[in-house]
């Protein structure tokens, strides 16, 4: 009985896998680039979630699941084209499937009048599909051998001379340029490579074939080349639709076991191809594997305290030997770290789905375009990410795009367009959000502030502080609550969402222009750069990310407010003065400004205080572990690391110690909502 | 395993007993994971007066409860002479800081009475029951479901 219950929830796991590939493959199907294999897939993900239904007796799911492979099996053999009346039905078939299996996994019932919607819809495909007049579809043919390569991609030959490795350039980062600007297949010409004994290291001998998928153009994929064209034999061709003629060296770059492939950056995992490679794994293990890790990090930087002390620094030996187990160390880290990272693809899959229906609701034509999917975050991240990213499209759906009449009076497409991308910069990962729509209604947002009494009528605000209002509790720019987005979730709890990770939002909207929200992101929830800070006998750690600068002020800079406000004078700014010794109370009596530093920082809600603390230790990057887990919240505290002597060293959380200490206009504004 | 560890014979348990403030308390032998020396404890903020802090225990943030200071005794002075009983209660690890560990006691059903009702002392709401021996000593039993009530009454200021 246990057994089949593991198979069920495993039917259900390869399900969401098969979900996934069917909703990426729909989407390739509409673009011009998709070939015959996609529907192949499309049709296979399909009919194995109809064998899986078959096994476990869901009859309901069964059926639907055939009548859809049916009217993919008609696409497949092109009796019937995947046109603009038929790709929207297998959009809605595809996510009422989705629908259908969660029900069947939570054993609750399906909703029976979209279902037989859905199959009178596709009824009528088949019925259409079947007729005599298959030869009418041919056309979808000709769109096949469009003479444009520039739509489906390149081929191209690269092969570095000597010159482009003594330059200083890598091939590698080359590839990973060429690869952000659309699907590749990287291929080793192995027969190039001469054998062992022939070898000489000063003469390279990689050659790839590469197969650009990309909507770019030629001088694009060449500005990719061009500090390195001197050194290297290129060819680039536009691709001939016929993929079929490089599946043999796919293969063979599988079979064939070769140290030297591992130069070569895994090819972007095309929907077509078959995935390299891969195991399941409990993620139980995989944090295990990320705990234990830890540990050796913080045991390095133990051992390498003790010998300090111990006055070993001197044997070369020892620190040569410290020195390579610090750097193994480092490199393990990253290496869990990437086996818990994934493309962000997933989350972006689903937003697909959710602007479909956000789109349906309002009745809104919209298009969905995203890019950087491949850019990878922390597992744990990519789930928690859904929520808000979900609620943020539906927002820009229902409150960023106006309504088809406005826009043609704009002078805009009827069309709007939702932009989602995502890429890595500096260290974090930042998400953008945006929209072609009218941009924030200022004067508006500010009425509705003041009807709700968040603000007072006639303050003081600058566009961009009207912008943050959005993010106040109990704040929704609509009048009326509107089906979709009048759900009690606001962008307060968005941006909560995203501050609980590490991460803050940003608001950027240009009048008649459109709206754009970042999500500046860690890339891991494992690790933080911190700052180390004395206070009194015991070390913190203040996220590098909050502060923006630290000061030894003059006392001409100093001032009180009333008996015991103090601020700081800073370029013109009046920032309130932290006792962080007593805001975490452990003392009671004020420590004297002239003794210690003031480290100012800025919180998410773009508040900023200058925090006063006995001295500045080190900075470094610490493993961040919960308190909560055996113990509860600290206030002010959002985790705890361990330090190199072994001990504990708390970390502080800048926003919530501003927000506690002080009771400025926002934090009164919010209390009052 | 661990029920042949706690439950070795029908109606006995195994118990490890130790001292605070010269009386004799025990705590089921299953809870506990391991024995430690004190060792300087990182101080948490806001934290009640019978928390000491929290401690690396193999890379895990461990709270130290000053069982003393909980009892109703006088707060621990800790030195290295101290003990720290890990106990795992409720998917939690937590250090319960004591004087020291005498050693490991099989108890009888049979010997356990219940508490007399003492009025106003504050230990009596986290005792479960009180083992006699023949040779007049008895064994406080720790109630670490009193002691350490959920996160929120446990860790709140």
């Amino acid at each position: 009985m246990a057994e089949m219950d593991e198979l069920r929830d495993l039917f259900f796991v390869e399900c969401d896998e098969l979900l996934d590939s069917l909703a990426a493959g729909l989407r390739q199907m509409e673009t011009p680039c998709h070939d015959k294999e996609t529907v192949h897939a499309v049709f296979r993900a399909v009919h194995s979630v109809k064998g899986g239904a078959a096994a476990f007796g869901l009859s309901v799911l069964v059926t639907f699941a055939h009548r859809f492979e049916t009217v993919l099996d008609l696409i497949r053999s092109d009796r019937a084209a995947a046109d603009q009346q038929v790709m929207p039905v297998m959009h809605r078939c595809a996510d009422c499937l989705a629908d259908l299996i969660a029900a069947a996994r939570q054993d609750s019932p399906a909703d029976q009048p979209r279902v037989d919607a859905l199959l009178a819809e596709l009824d009528r495909l088949i019925g259409g599909g079947g007729s005599d007049d298959a030869v009418a579809f041919t056309p979808i043919l000709l769109d096949f051998a469009m003479p444009e390569g520039d739509e489906s991609g390149f081929t191209i030959r690269f092969t570095p001379h000597a010159a482009l490795y003594r330059s200083g350039n890598d091939p590698l980062a080359l590839l990973v340029a060429l690869q952000k600007l659309g699907d590749m297949t990287v291929t080793l010409q192995q027969d190039a490579l001469p054998s062992l004994e022939d070898w000489t290291a000063a003469e390279p001998a990689l050659q790839w074939h590469i197969t650009l998928r990309t909507a770019a153009d030629l001088s694009e994929v060449r500005a990719v080349f061009e500090f390195v064209v001197d050194c290297c034999d290129l060819e680039i061709a536009p691709i001939v639709q016929d993929d079929d003629a490089f599946t043999p060296i796919v293969i063979d770059f599988d079979a064939v076991p070769d140290p030297v492939p591992s130069n070569a950056p895994a090819a972007a995992p095309s929907p077509t191809a078959e995935a390299t490679a891969s195991i399941r794994v409990n993620l139980d293990r995989v944090d295990r594997l990320m705990n234990m890790i830890g540990e050796l990090v913080i045991k390095e930087a133990m051992l390498s305290r003790i010998i300090q002390t111990a006055g070993l620094a001197q044997d070369l030996d020892v620190t040569a030997g410290l020195d390579a187990i610090r750097q193994l160390a480092g490199e393990i880290q990253e290496s869990v770290m990437a086996i818990r990272a994934q493309p962000l693809k997933l989350v972006f899959q689903r937003m697909h789905r959710i602007l479909r229906e956000a789109a349906d609701a309002t009745g809104k034509p919209v298009q969905l375009i995203t890019t950087g999917e491949q850019t990878e975050v922390d597992k744990t991240m990519i789930e928690r990410l859904m929520d808000p990213l979900t609620h943020m499209i539906r927002n820009s759906v229902d409150h960023g795009l106006e309504d088809e009449v406005t826009r043609q009076r704009r002078g805009k497409p009827l069309q709007g367009t939702i932009t989602l991308s995502a890429a890595h910069r500096s260290g974090r990962v930042q998400i953008e959000v945006s929209d072609d729509g009218g941009g924030i209604d200022r004067p508006r947002v500010r009425q509705i502030a003041e009807d709700r009494g968040l603000i007072l009528p006639g303050t003081q605000l600058t566009p961009s502080e009207i912008d943050q209002l959005l993010f106040l509790p109990g704040f929704s720019s609509k009048a009326e609550v509107s089906a979709i987005s009048g759900r009690g979730v606001g962008l307060d709890v968005v941006r909560r969402e995203i501050m609980a990770l590490g991460g803050r939002v940003m608001i950027t909207s240009v009048e008649g222009k459109g709206t754009t929200f970042a999500i500046t992101l860690p890339l891991t929830l494992a690790v933080l750069e911190g700052m180390l800070v004395q206070l009194g006998d015991q070390t913190m750690v203040l996220p590098i990310t909050s502060v923006q600068e630290t000061l030894r002020p003059a006392v001409s800079e100093l001032h009180r407010l009333g008996d015991s406000g103090r601020m700081i004078s800073n370029r013109g700014d009046m920032i309130p003065i932290i006792d962080l010794g007593r805001a975490f109370a452990m003392r009671d009596t004020p420590t004297p400004l002239e003794d210690g530093v003031l480290i100012v920082v800025e919180t998410d809600s773009q508040k900023r205080a200058a925090l006063h603390v006995d001295g500045i230790v080190d900075q470094r990057q610490v493993v961040i572990k919960s308190i909560e887990e055996n113990y509860g919240r600290v206030a002010g505290v959002s985790a705890a690391t361990i330090l190199g002597d072994g001990q504990i060293a708390l970390i502080i959380d800048p926003e919530e110690i501003v927000l506690a200490s002080g009771s400025d206009r926002t934090r009164s504004l919010a209390a009052s909502a | 395993m661990l029920q042949s560890i706690t439950h070795n014979s029908i109606g006995k348990n195994d118990v490890v007993a130790f001292k605070l403030a010269g009386q004799d308390f025990c705590i089921d032998i299953g809870l506990v994971r391991e024995i430690r020396g004190w060792a300087p404890a990182t101080v948490l903020p806001h934290a009640p007066p019978y928390i000491k802090g929290v401690i690396n225990l193999r890379g895990a943030v461990v709270a130290v409860v000053d069982l003393a200071a909980r009892l109703g005794f006088a707060p621990t002075e800790p030195s290295p002479r101290h003990v720290i009983i890990i106990v795992l209660y409720d998917g939690k690890v937590v250090g319960l800081l004591a004087e020291l560990v005498s050693d490991i006691v099989t108890i009888d059903d049979a010997q356990i009475r219940a508490v007399p009702d003492i009025a106003s002392d504050p230990s009596r709401e986290f005792i479960s029951g009180m083992a006699t021996f023949d040779d007049g000593r008895i064994l406080r039993k720790i109630d670490l479901a009193q002691l350490l009530p959920g996160t929120e009454g446990f860790s709140s200021c």
